[in-house]
């Protein structure tokens, strides 16, 4: 894991509720922190180029959009084999996100997750059925556990509870999507 | 200019040939420009102003979560998939305890004994663990903390199927061949 810098942290934090939708908007998060357009630019594209932003876009909800079929699937596989099947899982395009994570036993048992964000759930048993056949997850056990209410859907927040505590009220920390 | 209309089968939002634009192109690689919202205009012909005013009511509606960035996990700051048991009757009342806190940005029931399933994001562990904490000091019911070992899935935005029968079962995305 690499470490950022402070500037590059407080650059984030400042897009945390989004971009504005204004005509300049990186110059006015920039603003926010005094950091001049260009800068805000060449620091966003080099965090892209480095891997620590993941994607930069329009980030959309899927139950909004009617992919209300939310299914977690969990696998227990033998750890040497986690990294080539969450691969391969990975691949398909219904898969959203796919890892590895540790078992808490006895009670969890299970290592490799993925998300599957379907229309139905009968497509979503298809689509999970194709990708048990198609990568060789024959015979492993698993669960899928579909989502029922959502009770909390926001991006992530980075800022420690100290750092909060001393950030000015005016700073917009409105509650995202609304 | 297009108008917000309801589904009434699905309650979702009706979506315009610009709303499908809009979602499929710019998931990623956003403009890195000036005028980002003129430049996604130009692309698609419609003016600057339209794109915004749509951004707006995709937001509003809840549809679009934000413009902005994806941060790969554990590289600003920590976090953790976490797992409680909570009886039916109860789980109302925790999940509107779990979702109190700040760092808390995902909170799902889900189907299976382990009902509640949320995500917490911190600056380090010991928030993170502070809050696992308080939650289970609160609530009496234990917390499994599953935290993430190893990422699979490169982040290509989400591909979007407008109708419901456009569904490419068993498909790979290109872009990861």
């Amino acid at each position: 894991m690499q470490t950022i810098s402070e500037q590059d942290r407080r650059l984030i934090e400042a897009m945390q509720d989004g971009l504005p939708l204004e005509p300049n908007p990186y110059a006015v998060i920039g603003r926010r922190i005094g950091m001049d357009e260009a800068e805000v630019l060449r620091r966003i594209a080099a965090l892209q180029a480095c891997g620590v932003i993941k994607r930069f876009g329009i980030i959309v909800r899927h139950r909004e959009l009617g992919y209300l079929a939310n299914a977690m699937v969990v696998w227990n596989v033998a750890d040497e084999q986690a990294a080539l099947l969450g691969r391969r899982l990975a691949k398909f395009d219904f898969v959203t996100l796919c890892y590895r994570r540790a078992r808490r036993l006895p009670d969890w048992p299970y290592n490799l997750y993925c998300m599957i964000h379907g229309r139905d759930r009968k497509v979503v048993m298809q689509q999970l059925a194709s990708i048990i056949d198609r990568c060789g997850l024959r015979g492993v056990p698993y669960r899928i556990l579909f989502s029922r209410r959502r009770f909390k859907q926001c991006g992530a927040r980075y800022l420690s509870r100290a750092t909060e505590l001393e950030r000015p009220p005016v700073t917009a920390r409105r509650a995202v999507g609304r | 200019m297009t108008h917000r209309n309801h589904d009434p089968i699905n309650e979702t939002l009706a979506m315009s040939e610009l709303d499908k634009q809009l979602l499929n192109e710019f998931q990623r690689d956003f403009p890195l420009t000036s005028t980002p919202y003129a430049d996604i205009a130009a692309r698609i012909g419609v003016t600057e102003q339209e794109v915004i005013a749509r951004l707006r009511q995709l937001r509003a509606a809840g549809v679009v979560g934000r413009v902005g960035a994806v941060i790969r996990p554990h590289s600003i700051g920590t976090s953790v998939l976490a797992a409680m048991a909570v009886p039916a009757a109860r789980l109302e009342q925790v999940a509107a305890l779990v979702n109190g806190y700040p760092e808390v940005n995902h909170n799902y029931e889900r189907e299976h004994r382990y009902n509640l399933w949320f995500v917490v994001t911190a600056a380090d562990q010991d928030d993170i663990d502070a809050v696992l904490n308080d939650i289970q000091r609160r609530t009496g019911i234990r917390v499994l903390a599953l935290p993430m070992l190893e990422s699979y899935h490169i982040d290509v935005g989400f591909k979007l199927h407008w109708e419901p029968d456009d569904r490419d079962i068993g498909e790979i995305n290109a872009n990861h061949q």
